[in-house]
């Protein structure tokens, strides 16, 4: 990276500034042990020699080149500034719709579901599993009746819509193309994303339904069905977010990702058959920011980085399109406290900057309230304010990748990177991410790095404000949203109706058709999207994967 | 408690873990989130308690059943959904209905200041919230939670 001058000069200058420290200031270079959030140790100063293994265009280059270090659009947020989409759902569909018009009136420009605990588990709301969860944790959803509600007056030709769903992802994402469809918009036409990445489910979040062998089968469908008939949809989020809100660290979120990706495109490729460049280019991710600012902006290049080569090195992609790694980022909910919670704005506007500075495609920020429930949209509103600051006010868009050359970011960007190569290597040797996540291997390494951190806050090694220090003797209780329990009954009410006036052997013979297209290698999307037009409940729709692919139970690890 | 077994093993067994507290960590609802579930887990076991945890996604029944069956002293739930008034207050009701002796129930989660007192009313002994020191959750227990005395065979928990 530099000539043998400089780096001559660096190490002199070193040299100097070490022993005026080292007399000035001992405690700063001998004892001081600082680390980053994940713990990886951080030295008191960077020069050139810590990143003169680099080479400009080989590692770091420009924005819209290979291997996109500083980023996939070569205009980067002068083209266009990320998406502000905010994840949001509560009560019933006519509740959110509403959140959603208020959202999208004040500025926000794509849209974001988060479903209640009964929908991401394949339950209706009627169901004795949903008891006091239905509308809780976001939007209920039992059939496409639901869905028209939540939609309406949403143009879905223009409006992009991404979709926390992952074990009954193809049901909903039926439930949305239906919808698209009753408001005169080709499929060709409406863009999203449906998360449907399963094996961060085995690993972090658990929200799952059938053993991980169908469920990646489920995925592998969901992808051959977009690439034929829905060319702007990207049919799978793979997640890293969970994967760190459960414990893990940066080097972790980002290996363990990376993993569950290689182990999707091998799927793709070996079960459908399908050209890698035909779906590659529609994959996207979803990552955490968390508070240690550098970290999380080094974590984000070297997921770039890496992706490209595992595209174009491993499995041979030839467009560079497939060589991008787009993402999502939301800010750290396991940042949040429920201690003074205004501090939570704070936070939450330091982890947006980093996830702007490492380049994200769209973002979602935590509303300062969320250590105690959904927000109120008092709460939601600053959030998605902070967004709009960052983007308009303090000119971190106006170039891209402004840290690139930073001796530290670039020495973090590319230690991270070799951190995280170790990780995937490792779980190669095991036989692939689900051999790995059959051992318990992603699990147990993520629970043991949650533990330690415990610790670390526990013994006042990791600060949080408001926590471990800064205490407050008493507080003022804040506003907090209340989902109204009337819901569930509601929702129930609702879901008897349309059970009642629906055509009922259309119902059922759209299950059995679903159930034989389960039963053989068809791809299950034509089946789900007839039954959704019939009316059946998601529940209906997932009974039929429990009973042909069976129920995965939680091993327990801890 | 398993019929078959011999009354000396058991016995012996029993007596093994006479000073032992068990715990049984459990997730009600259909909530994920078990980040804090299994920190306190591994937290109680490195305090020197035999724990068991149930995984996630169990039913008030489910747990209930599992705390009779593992004879433990103490269950501590985690609710992350919002569901917590009542998966709490269910289980407190079933193992009471159940007749299952001294078991202590506590939980923590995400769960609002004002919901404490109810869920108190409803039996739960103690309610921790986020950032709450192991130590500090670990002390409490060792002071209002006593090892059951086992190996009395007349107790009413025994069989």
């Amino acid at each position: 990276m530099f000539n043998e001058n400089t780096i001559a000069d660096a190490r002199q200058g070193m040299k100097k500034w070490e022993a005026e420290v080292t007399q000035s200031a001992p405690d700063l270079i001998a004892k001081k042990r600082l680390s980053t959030i994940s713990d990886l140790l951080v030295n008191p100063i960077y020069t050139p020699e810590d990143i003169n293994d680099l080479d400009f265009d080989r590692d770091i280059g420009y924005p819209g080149f290979f291997p996109f270090t500083r980023g996939c659009q070569a205009t980067g947020y002068r083209g266009r500034v990320w998406t502000f989409r905010m994840f949001s759902g509560l009560g019933t569909a006519e509740d959110t719709n509403r959140r959603w018009h208020q959202l999208l009136k004040e500025g926000e420009t794509g849209l974001s579901t988060a479903f209640d605990f009964p929908t991401l588990m394949g339950y209706d709301s009627d169901s004795p599993k949903a008891r006091a969860e239905v509308g809780k944790c976001g939007v209920a959803i039992d059939t496409l009746a639901d869905f028209e509600i939540l939609t309406q007056n949403i143009p879905l030709d223009r409006a992009t819509t991404s979709m926390t769903i992952n074990p009954p992802a193809s049901v909903l994402w039926a439930m949305y193309l239906v919808a698209a469809e009753k408001q005169g918009v080709s499929w060709k036409d409406v863009g999203g994303t449906i998360q449907n990445d399963m094996l961060k489910e085995f690993i972090a979040q658990k929200t799952f339904m059938c053993p991980p062998e169908p469920s990646i089968r489920l995925i592998s469908d969901t992808i051959e069905f977009g690439t034929q008939y829905v060319p702007r949809w990207n049919t799978i989020s793979i997640s890293g977010y969970h994967i760190r809100e459960a414990g893990a660290t940066a080097v972790q979120e980002l290996a363990f990702t990376l993993a569950d990706g290689i182990a999707y495109v091998q799927d793709v490729i070996e079960r459908k058959k399908l050209d890698v460049d035909a779906f590659a280019p529609r994959l996207s991710f979803f990552f955490d920011s968390h508070m240690d600012f550098f970290e999380e902006i080094a974590k984000f290049r070297a997921a770039r980085r890496m992706w490209a080569k595992i595209m174009r090195d491993r499995f041979q992609a030839k467009n560079p399109r497939s060589w991008w790694l787009r993402f999502h980022t939301q800010t750290a909910g396991c940042s949040l406290t429920h201690q003074q919670p205004y501090n939570n704005i704070i936070r939450t506007a330091t982890e947006a900057l980093a996830a702007v500075l490492g380049g994200t495609q769209s973002l979602h920020t935590n509303s300062f309230d969320e250590e105690f429930a959904l927000p109120t949209e008092f709460a939601a509103t600053i959030a998605l304010r902070s967004q709009q600051i960052l983007a308009e006010e303090t000119g971190v868009v106006n170039t891209i990748d402004p840290l690139a050359g930073s001796y530290y970011v670039e020495a973090l960007t590319s230690r991270i990177e070799d951190e995280a190569w170790k990780y995937i290597k490792q779980i190669d040797d095991m036989g692939g991410m689900l051999a790995a996540i059959d051992q318990g291997f992603p699990q147990r390494e993520i629970a043991n790095s949650a533990y330690r951190f415990k610790q670390q806050v526990d013994n006042q090694e990791k600060v949080v404000v408001g926590v471990n220090r800064y205490v407050a003797e008493e507080e003022a209780p804040i506003e907090i949203l209340k989902i109204d329990e009337k819901v569930e009954a509601e929702q129930a009410k609702r879901l008897k109706e349309i059970k009642r006036s629906r055509d009922s052997r259309e119902v059922a013979q759209a299950l059995n058709d679903l159930q034989a297209a389960c039963q053989s290698d068809k791809n299950v999307m034509p089946g789900v999207i007839e039954a959704v037009r019939a009316y059946a409940t998601e529940q209906e729709i997932c009974d039929v994967y429990r009973e042909v692919f069976g129920e995965y139970r939680d091993p327990g690890f801890f | 408690m398993n019929i078959g077994t011999p009354v000396s093993f058991s016995l012996r067994a029993t007596m093994e873990r006479d000073h032992k507290l068990r715990v049984l960590v459990a997730k009600p609802g259909l909530d994920g989130h078990d980040r804090g579930a299994r920190i306190i887990a591994r937290g109680f076991r490195d305090a020197g308690f035999e724990v068991i945890y149930t995984g996630v996604h169990q039913t008030p029944e489910q747990i209930v059943s599992a705390a009779i069956q593992e004879d433990v002293d103490l269950v501590g739930l985690s609710c992350l959904s919002g569901a917590h008034l009542y998966l709490f207050s269910e289980v407190v009701r079933q193992l009471r209905a159940s007749g299952a002796g001294p078991i202590t129930v506590i939980g923590g989660g995400i769960i609002p200041e004002e919901d404490i007192s109810r869920l108190k009313k409803a039996g739960i002994k103690q309610v921790f919230l986020p950032g709450t020191p192991i130590d500090e959750i670990v002390a409490w227990t060792r002071k209002n939670v006593r090892p059951y005395n086992r190996s009395s065979l007349s107790g009413e928990k025994a069989g």
